[in-house]
């Protein structure tokens, strides 16, 4: 019994000796807005609150994280993510780049929606700054190479019918329901056989489930969710193929999927003769699982 | 006088054939890959949830994960000098092209040097996406629908790059990012030539996306050709 909590003891010495050790090797800094961020402070707020998901290492290996396929089921049904690897989905940049200090200091803050990622709300403005500079000793991308130039989101144009329609057939032409869904529930043909860059099993956002999208709430953040694409996962960019003003049309149809939200775009075009009609025949309207996927 | 003019214009010919074939001197490295064992059956795709692809396979194409040929050779393997050569001071000027057809890869394995080029075409009715999974280079993920214009990107890292379609789970492809423009493809007749080598020690290795990688020694001393053979283990499964 002694010797057992002897050895306890001995073991989380060691640990602390070896916390500073393996970061001392770099110091990072982050900027956002007026907020410095230094990686010192932020390696104590990390192996308090982070480690458990993201791991020891930062490879997304936490205690609370065991691989598909191990002999347990894993706790986490999406794994937290790996910072050594440096891939980021929610990103203002275009695809292939490092995001900026702030989309990861947003991403702290929001957390992610249907994920074990909660909002780090509670931390203050200074611990989450501290936080991501930490985060960025764990790649060295993150020394040689730059933040991708944010992409260029113009002003949204006014909210029409017409946009709404022509939102329609660009989902259709850009096959957004291979994956998504008609009814963007994400349950098109293409989705069971899905996986992210760690060839673990992803799904396509579903729509009915709310008004909250992976990177954000806001129209804007669903325009930069297509331009930028979620890189390590499925989700591609559209950046090449689209034109600002076409994707703005795409955002605003793409409310309209939003059954569980009464948006401004799902109003508009509910008091049309057609999309009362559309809405209408949806396979179970308004209920998070209409069409039978399990969430 | 017109023979005087005939004479000439043959004495020009030859010329330049021998510049011609003198040319970049040096010595090459040439050979077959083959396997020995049982390889893994391939699979028919079944692309019936994309029937503008499927209608262009009458009969149903395999996954290509090992393709063989007769007499035991391998197909897609690239072989490569990996080390002793002089790494490329640029990069070729002349784009490699990835060509998305009937829902596969066009080439399977598309070699490229560092920094070069690479064209990504849809010549399909569908949209595709095309995701490389790199991991030393940035990864990332560009939607293709049917009719844009190809796109352009490089690789500035050696790496072999896995290359998927999330649309079409059974599109995949390598793009074989190398250091050196001293590469070959092997076709079905699973022989390759590496030529213009100077004289040297070099590394050749020989990458196949199912079987690993094998390395060998090879000294050049003039302007001979060095036989080379890679044998690869198949699996059965």
């Amino acid at each position: 019994m002694r010797t057992t909590k002897l050895a306890k003891l001995c073991f989380s010495i060691a640990a602390v000796l070896t916390i500073p050790e393996m970061s001392s090797a770099q110091q990072m800094e982050s900027h956002i807005g007026k907020l410095n961020g230094h990686s010192d402070a932020g390696k104590q707020l990390f192996y308090r609150y982070c480690w458990g998901c993201h791991g020891f290492r930062g490879d997304g290996m936490g205690e609370n994280w065991l691989p598909t396929g191990s002999f347990m089921e894993p706790y986490l049904n999406i794994q937290p993510r790996n910072f050594t690897a440096a891939t980021f989905k929610c990103r203002s940049t275009p695809t292939g780049t490092l995001p900026t200090d702030e989309d990861l200091y947003n991403a702290i803050k929001r957390g992610f929606v249907l994920s074990n990622m909660p909002s780090w709300i509670t931390l203050t403005a200074q611990n989450r700054a501290d936080l991501i500079a930490f985060i960025k000793t764990f790649s060295a991308r993150w020394k040689n190479e730059k933040s991708g130039d944010p992409i260029n989101i113009p002003p949204e144009p006014k909210l029409t019918v017409e946009s709404i329609k022509h939102g329609q057939e660009l989902f259709q032409k850009l096959e957004c329901w291979k994956c998504h869904g008609q009814e963007g529930r994400g349950d098109g043909p293409s989705a069971s056989t899905l996986t992210d860059s760690n060839d673990q099993p992803i799904r396509p956002y579903n729509f009915s489930v709310g008004s909250r999208f992976k990177c954000g709430a806001t129209n804007q953040d669903l325009y930069k969710i297509f331009m930028t694409g979620l890189d390590g996962t499925p989700m591609p960019s559209f950046a090449d193929v689209i034109k600002p003003d076409d994707a703005w049309d795409l955002v605003h149809f793409l409310r309209t999927l939003q059954d569980a939200y009464k948006s401004p775009e799902l109003a508009l075009w509910v008091s049309t003769k057609e999309g009362a009609q559309q809405v209408a025949a949806r396979k179970v309207s308004g209920t998070p699982t209409g069409s039978g996927f399990k969430q | 006088m017109p023979t005087k003019i005939g004479y000439a214009a043959v004495l020009v010919v030859l010329a330049a054939s021998a510049i011609a074939f003198a040319g970049p001197s040096g010595g090459s490295v040439s050979g077959k890959v083959t396997y020995e064992g049982t390889p893994a059956k391939q699979k028919p795709i079944d692309m019936s949830k994309e029937p503008s692809c499927a209608q262009q396979h009458p009969t149903p194409i395999t996954t290509e994960t090992v393709v063989v040929g007769p007499g035991n050779t391998l197909q897609n393997v690239v072989v490569y000098i990996s080390a002793g050569g002089p790494d490329e001071a640029s990069a070729p000027a002349q784009a490699v092209t990835i060509t998305q057809k009937g829902c596969q890869y066009l080439p399977h394995v598309v070699p490229m040097v560092v920094n070069q080029e690479l064209k990504v075409v849809n010549a399909d009715q569908t949209s595709h996406n095309i995701h490389p999974l790199a991991k030393v280079n940035r990864e990332w993920n560009k939607s293709q629908p049917p009719g844009t214009p190809p796109f352009s990107e490089k690789f500035d890292k050696p790496e072999f790059i896995p290359v998927k379609c999330n649309v079409h789970p059974w599109m995949h492809s390598t793009f074989a990012v190398l250091k050196t423009s001293h590469y070959a493809v092997t076709a079905e007749t699973g022989s390759f030539t590496l030529p213009n080598l100077s004289p040297g020690k070099y590394t050749v290795k020989a990458w196949h996306e199912s079987y690993g990688e094998q390395t060998q020694e090879v000294t050049i001393t003039g302007s001979e050709t060095k036989a080379l053979s890679f044998v690869f283990k198949a699996k059965p499964y």
